[in-house]
């Protein structure tokens, strides 16, 4: 048997210890540390001003609320009836309704960029997605509110003329079923609709999402793309069977990224809505809201407490999108980790 | 490649070692597979044809089903149909010839293109729409020269213009940027520099505030720096301090933008930092750099163009937003120049409060003062194109050659030194070139 001998420590010498390394620091490194960290600590304290302010105005008004504060489909602060059901329901709508538009849109682009398309004409097309993740809110509310709900609507009606059975489809005015066939009907019941509202957001968050997605598209690994082909796969094989499932991650951080974003979107949504302060469920149907679009339509005419719960209703946006968020963020941050492969 | 290459070695027999060689066996006779390799998909030689086919008798049932057959109508109906049913002439015509997963491959690759051109035709369309509507009030040169202090509502588009819109924009996104830069790249530095547990921290905090809904941020500034700050101001500041608590204003327009992209210029420019390479950071310190000096001389540097593009994207989201600034800017209708003093608008504000007006011109104003920032954007975003967009370390060729340069001209100093110390060889050993410290 092979052993190892560790030679003794002389007597009269102290046991082993790992030398001691040290550097001095400058004065001009002082300050550079002192600086570095006052910006950070600075950055800190605003945020946590936001955050902190946030809170305390918005308690207060949550105490005064209780727990119908989630209940109450109406928002009439100064006679202590208001609550967030409604405009929490409106908001989820309108992003959910963005996410179903944006995520064949985003994961086509994403693939097409990152697969399909020429070698030299990548790096426009992915410049042409960031500038259309750049071009203002208020650029696409003017094209929501003047083209684009004026051609919707023949869609909403096509959409309830069909698929009326589905509840979400369909369209109801004064209490009655509105019948999508008479040729009689007005079309206004089908204007400034969630669905409009989510459409003109889909194409805002598109673009977020497609840069995230064909990221992680184009870190699959080369090894198992070349291994893919040398099996037999053809190219939608290939993607199928190694970009999709190494880029699932990133496919549903990226989707919960949009969907952060789709949130908190007020101006696009405010210009095309008709704010409504009960639940509506009929996405097809005029009248819609989004907390961000009451904050917006109600700060100037709110008392004090008005104010206080306008802020309860931006904190419960707040933590929804933080939520949203952080779990996107976890999601991407793994799916990185584990998309490195030998290759 | 130089291993692949074979290496000529002089063998002292030559005929001793053949050279060596790669053979290709010959395919047998009887082999049916072809010498070109397999196409994968995609729309190689000869596969036009399916696609033009497919989409003539797309066409022709189209027309026929809306003009003859029912009576459908609709622009959007009539695309839709139209693709639907080129899909399907298509996969029946490849179907013919090919076996399940090259259908599939070939449908796919028709199919997935499809969906990037829906993208970049809704990103034509928007801004192509603005852009043509805006035309009507932009072609008139009043309207990027004059207010609209006595233009009203009914004015034609020969009165008035968004100059105070323009210039209200203008001072916001600046003050907004004299904040968030210092301070967003401080931080930055301070996250990539620093790590541990503070900077984990502030980190988590920083990312956190990126989920603020812009609203929510006007929100803030609305209550604490216009109403609670104002009136406390008004109470308590003697006479020439009131300009710190202006109301409704420009700079408090700018605070609400400040907070709302400091957490996005800090993110951005700390991905740009941490890729900085860390061998270039060791080659600092192992050359006896401080840390101060590694940060100013080597990482900043190198991360520059990130650090460019970082900033600048964050401005072109700051300059468009509109929902900050609808709550604290006020609205005014003349130039104001100052922003510590009264409504000063600005041009998404302009653009949200005209097109809420009845009369067309109002709309066909904010039409135009809404082509007039997506051009201010587009602007922003090729500037920052051109000036960043490299990862770092990657140079540009003027960089390149700017560097050469330098390393020519520090090589020809070396030389000149080391011939200098030659001739005298018993000076004293020269000191560094520089009188700075050396620490670490």
């Amino acid at each position: 048997m092979l052993t190892t001998t560790i030679p003794g420590v002389p007597a009269g010498e102290s046991a082993d210890a790992p030398r001691r390394i040290s550097a001095r620091i400058g004065p001009s490194d002082h300050a550079f540390r002192l600086v570095a960290r006052a910006g950070g600590a600075a950055v800190l304290v605003i945020m946590l001003l936001v955050g902190g302010f946030l809170l305390v105005r918005g308690w207060a008004a949550l105490q005064v609320a209780g727990w119908s504060f989630f209940t109450t489909e109406a928002w009439d602060p100064d006679s202590n009836n208001f609550g967030v059901a409604a405009l929490l329901v409106g908001t989820v709508l309108i992003a959910v309704v963005a996410v179903a538009f944006a995520v064949p849109l985003a994961t086509g682009t994403a693939l097409y960029i990152s697969e399909y398309a020429p070698r030299r004409l990548q790096r426009t097309l992915v410049s042409l997605v960031d500038l259309m993740a750049a071009v203002p809110s208020v650029v696409y509310g003017l094209f929501g509110a003047y083209l684009l709900s004026g051609k919707v609507i023949y869609l909403s009606k096509w959409l309830s003329t069909w698929l009326g059975w589905i509840p979400i489809f369909r369209v109801v005015e004064g209490g009655q079923p509105v019948d999508p066939r008479d040729p009689l009907a007005t079309m206004s019941v089908y204007s400034s609709s969630t669905f409009i509202a989510g459409l003109v957001v889909a194409m805002m968050v598109t673009p977020i999402m497609c840069s995230v997605m064909r990221e992680v598209f184009s870190q699959a690994p080369v090894g198992e793309r070349e291994g893919a082909y040398a099996l037999g796969a053809t190219k939608w094989g290939m993607i199928r069977t190694v970009v999709l499932p190494f880029g699932r991650g990133g496919m549903i951080g990226g989707t919960m990224l949009g969907l952060g974003r789709a949130l908190g979107e007020t101006i696009a949504v405010y210009m095309i809505i008709t704010p409504i302060f009960e639940i509506n469920w009929r996405v097809l149907q005029n009248g819609a809201i989004s907390v961000s679009a009451l904050i917006a339509q109600r700060y100037s005419e709110s008392s004090d407490f008005g104010l206080s719960a306008l802020m309860a209703a931006g904190l419960a946006l707040f933590l929804m999108t933080l939520v949203v968020n952080f779990i996107a963020s976890a999601i991407i941050a793994r799916s990185r980790s584990g998309a490195e492969s030998e290759a | 490649m130089a291993g692949l290459t074979p290496v000529e070695t002089a063998a002292p027999d030559d005929e001793a070692v053949p050279r060596p060689t790669t053979t290709i066996p010959a395919p047998p006779a009887d082999s049916d597979v072809p010498a070109r390799p397999r196409t994968i998909g995609g729309t190689g030689e000869g596969e036009a044809f399916p696609v033009l086919a497919a989409a003539a008798a797309a066409v022709g049932f189209t027309a026929l089903l809306f003009y003859q057959l029912a009576p459908l109508s609709g622009a959007l109906g009539l695309v839709v149909v139209g693709y639907l049913s080129f899909l399907v002439f298509y996969t029946v015509l490849v179907a013919y010839e090919n076996p399940g997963p090259a259908v599939r491959a070939k449908v796919a690759s028709v199919i997935v293109p499809s969906l990037g051109f829906v993208l970049l035709a809704a990103l034509i369309l928007v801004v192509g729409y603005v852009l043509v509507r805006g035309w009507e009030s932009l072609k008139h040169v009043n309207f990027v020269t004059q207010d609209m202090s006595f233009a009203g509502p009914l004015d034609p588009l020969t009165v008035g213009g968004i100059v105070h819109a323009a210039i209200g924009t203008l001072e916001q996104i600046a003050i907004c940027l004299a904040i968030t830069i210092p301070a967003g790249i401080i931080c930055a530095v301070f996250l990539s520099e620093f790590p541990g547990t503070f900077s984990r921290f502030v980190r988590t905090i920083v990312e956190a505030m990126t989920a603020l809904p812009s609203i929510v941020a006007g929100l803030f500034v609305y209550l604490s720096f216009i109403l609670i700050w104002g009136h406390w101001a008004e109470a308590h500041l003697p006479e020439r301090w009131q300009w710190l608590a202006p109301g409704k204003s420009g700079f408090a327009a700018s605070l609400a933008l400040s907070i709302m992209t400091l957490p996005i210029i800090v993110r951005a420019a700390d991905v740009v930092l941490r890729l900085v390479p860390g061998h270039l950071r060791e080659a600092s310190y192992a050359l006896g750099a401080s840390h101060w000096r590694t940060v100013w001389r080597v990482v900043l540097p190198t991360a520059r163009s990130g650090l460019a593009t970082a900033v600048i994207l964050g401005t072109a989201r700051g300059i468009g937003e509109t929902s900050p600034v609808l709550l604290t800017a006020g609205f005014a209708t003349s130039v104001n120049l100052n922003p510590f003093s009264g409504p000063q608008v600005s041009l998404p504000l302009f653009t949200f409060d005209s097109v809420k007006s009845p009369e067309p011109s109002m709309v066909a104003r904010g039409f135009g003062a809404g082509a007039a920032l997506m051009l201010l954007v587009l602007l922003l975003f090729v500037l920052a194109r051109v000036l960043g967009g490299r990862g770092p370390g990657n140079l540009s060729k003027r960089q390149l050659r700017r560097r050469m340069v330098a390393s020519y001209r520090d090589a020809r100093r070396f030389a000149e030194r080391s011939r200098s110390r030659a001739v005298v060889p018993d000076s004293a050993p020269v000191p560094g070139g520089d009188s700075e410290e050396r620490h670490v």
